[in-house]
């Protein structure tokens, strides 16, 4: 037990009320939470300053099992009610964890307009290309090809670029990286949080159990290696043809920028506002 | 005080500020977007927070997260997003989070006619959400009467913990009528109660002598989880009969304990009406001038003006019912609050007096029902 408390994640945790958790054992978005803790770590945020917000899905059930202010909204609009409660409260670092289908299928025009307003909130999208709670459903990331329960003859529809997409929709900070290279990502999501305005993470993931069984990728270890051998870091990639760079992960920060943020240009409207008539 | 003419969807927006409203989140969307287009000029200005979502489940769910926050908040829409809002509106009452929705109703089903009245989600407001839950829903009869109940939704909704729906018809939003604004000094305004125990100690969703729990806001020190999954009393996921059971007992009892503070009508009749005309929102317009006529015509005819239609005021009903002979119920829908009224009526006949088709119910429609025996 002592070493327990030695741990780093042991203080951010909700120990005595809601483990174990939901996730098959060798799933990748463990990997990932432990990565946000010790990001949230590294700044040194109060943990009453942090909010989680999160959809519906295996993703989804993560900020229940981690002591800040939490909310487990419903399918696909975790950012919506994000912008909410980071404009009531802009002093509050908002971090949205999404899965792949949460975040592109059903949340798909929230991803977009959160981006384009550059509204200051962090948003992890755990990629495992798949619908995990409900049993398998090809997703909008889901390679073509690949076996679903709703693909039984191979998926036909091209998987949506995450961090393409949130980059063209304005978001300020995109970066991309693995569960297997948790380091990394820890980086990329401390990078993130820290940035005023829209950060997006993409955690390329597996669903070794819904996913993996169907296509005949292995284990969970299977897969974990595989994301070590099919990655690559962005300067690596740029290096490589078009066609070469085609299956594989590209890792890095693909976008870094500054502009301005919602909530603090809303203030400066406020400002104006009662400037002009006379501060009432 | 200031005397203006002004139609109900800026006398609501002028009540939700009046009721201490700081956040609003909406999407454009006939005949509703004056209430977002008065508080995107307004809120500003007492630093209040506007936004335009990109879609109605957006808005509803900004509000719910800034009303998490803290900040009192409200959407406003018409008859295809309220149906797109219902998610929320169940994930507000099993979350217990206050906020209001207005919908300024309008012809359906579907894109019906955007310009037109109607009153045709008197059963959506009520039965809209998937699964059992209790709602308020009040509907406003004249202009002042919208900014009143605006003011009275937000209070409901912070007393109680429980999302509001203002039912306003685009007869009252449009329609301009004399307001005399009232002092906003002067107007009763509820808050959501607070929690006095220390962060540890609190429960989100635990019993309470008032069956509403105190609740915290995001940010105060008070870290909890919110799910719209069934809970237990500090929010994490149940699946324990034991658990479920008390809290869907305990967020209907929260409402029907409180019939007498919610129930809100207006009444004008006595026992020896025979007939007695029950109705709402612009209907009861031509309910008041129809009763007026028959009154010079020496006909006993007694009215109520139900001005919370959720929960339905079964006990004015029936109490009326025993004396009263008929029961004229006037809607601009094909029968919807009938159907309560018929369930309360005892051997009373419900004589329902309708129309779908964009118009309002005229008072010679419902005067002949009065007369035609």
């Amino acid at each position: 037990m002592a070493q327990h408390e030695e741990h780093t994640a042991y203080e951010y945790l909700r120990p005595s009320k809601k483990f174990p958790n939901v996730w098959c054992s060798g799933c990748g978005i463990g990997v990932v939470m432990s990565a946000l803790i010790r990001a949230i770590d590294n700044i040194g945020l109060e943990k009453d300053n942090v909010a989680l917000v999160s959809g519906i899905g295996c993703t989804g059930r993560m900020p229940v099992y981690m002591d800040f202010n939490t909310m487990h909204t419903t399918h696909g609009r975790a950012l919506a009610f994000a912008t909410g409660l980071k404009i009531a409260r802009p002093e509050l670092k908002v971090i949205t964890i999404m899965g792949d289908g949460d975040a592109l299928a059903i949340g798909g025009n929230h991803f977009i307009h959160s981006a384009r307003r550059n509204i200051g909130i962090t948003a992890i999208v755990v990629n495992n290309n798949i619908y995990g709670m409900t049993g398998g459903q090809y997703s909008p990331t889901t390679p073509i090809g690949g076996r679903a329960t709703t693909a039984p003859y191979g998926n036909i529809e091209p998987p949506m670029p995450i961090c393409e997409l949130a980059q063209a929709a304005g978001a300020s900070y995109v970066a991309r990286s693995t569960v297997y290279h948790a380091a990394e990502l820890e980086r990329y999501i401390e990078q993130a949080i820290r940035k005023d305005g829209f950060g997006l993470v993409e955690a390329v993931s597996y669903c070794h159990t819904g996913y993996g069984r169907l296509n005949k990728l292995g284990t969970a270890v299977d897969m974990m290696r595989a994301l070590k051998e099919t990655s690559m870091a962005q300067a690596a990639a740029q290096k490589l043809a078009p066609e070469e760079r085609e299956n594989k992960i590209v890792r890095g920060v693909l976008h870094d920028v500054e502009r301005v943020e919602y909530t603090a240009r809303y203030q400066q409207l406020i400002d104006q506002v009662q400037q002009s008539i006379g501060g009432r | 005080m200031t005397v203006k003419l002004m139609q109900g969807n800026d006398a609501v927006g002028w009540g939700a500020l009046a009721a201490g409203c700081r956040f609003y989140a909406g999407y454009p969307i006939t005949p509703s977007t004056e209430v977002a287009e008065m508080l995107s000029r307004e809120l500003p200005k007492v630093g209040g927070k506007f936004i335009q979502m990109e879609d109605e489940i957006a808005s509803l769910a900004a509000c719910i997260g800034a009303s998490v926050g803290g900040l009192k908040s409200m959407t406003a829409t018409s008859g295809p997003g309220f149906s797109l809002m219902q998610e929320h509106i169940g994930y507000a009452a099993m979350t217990e989070v206050p906020c209001v929705v207005v919908n300024v109703q309008r012809l359906g089903p579907s894109t019906g006619q955007p310009t037109s009245a109607s009153q045709g989600d008197v059963m959506q407001a009520r039965w809209g959400t998937h699964g059992d839950h209790p709602i308020i829903a009040l509907c406003p009869t004249s202009v002042s009467q919208s900014f009143d109940l605006t003011v009275k939704a937000f209070n409901f909704s912070e007393k109680y913990r429980t999302p509001v729906i203002l039912l306003l018809d685009e007869v009252i939003g449009h329609m301009r009528e004399k307001f005399d604004m009232p002092d906003f000094d002067a107007i009763e305004r509820v808050d959501r109660i607070a929690t006095d125990v220390p962060p540890e100690w609190y429960k989100p969703y635990g019993d309470s002598l008032s069956d509403v729990p105190p609740m915290a806001n995001f940010g105060d020190g008070y870290r909890y989880h919110i799910t719209g999954l069934f809970h237990d009393p500090h929010g994490y996921p149940t699946q324990r009969l034991d658990e479920i059971d008390p809290w869907i007992k305990r967020v209907h009892r929260k409402i029907e304990r409180n019939l007498h503070d919610i129930v809100l009508y207006e009444e004008d009749w006595d026992p020896t009406n025979k007939t007695v005309v029950v109705s709402y929102g612009a209907s009861a317009r031509s309910a008041r001038h129809a009763v007026k006529l028959a009154r010079q015509h020496r006909l006993k005819v007694g009215e109520i003006t139900l001005l919370t239609i959720w929960p339905f005021a079964e006990e004015v009903i029936a109490r009326m019912a025993r004396t009263a002979r008929r029961i004229i119920v006037p809607e601009m829908n094909l029968g919807q609050l009938a159907l309560e009224v018929e369930r309360v009526a005892g051997r009373s006949k419900v004589v329902r007096v309708n129309r779908a088709n964009g118009e309002m119910v005229t008072p010679q429609e419902i005067l002949d029902a009065i007369e035609g025996s």
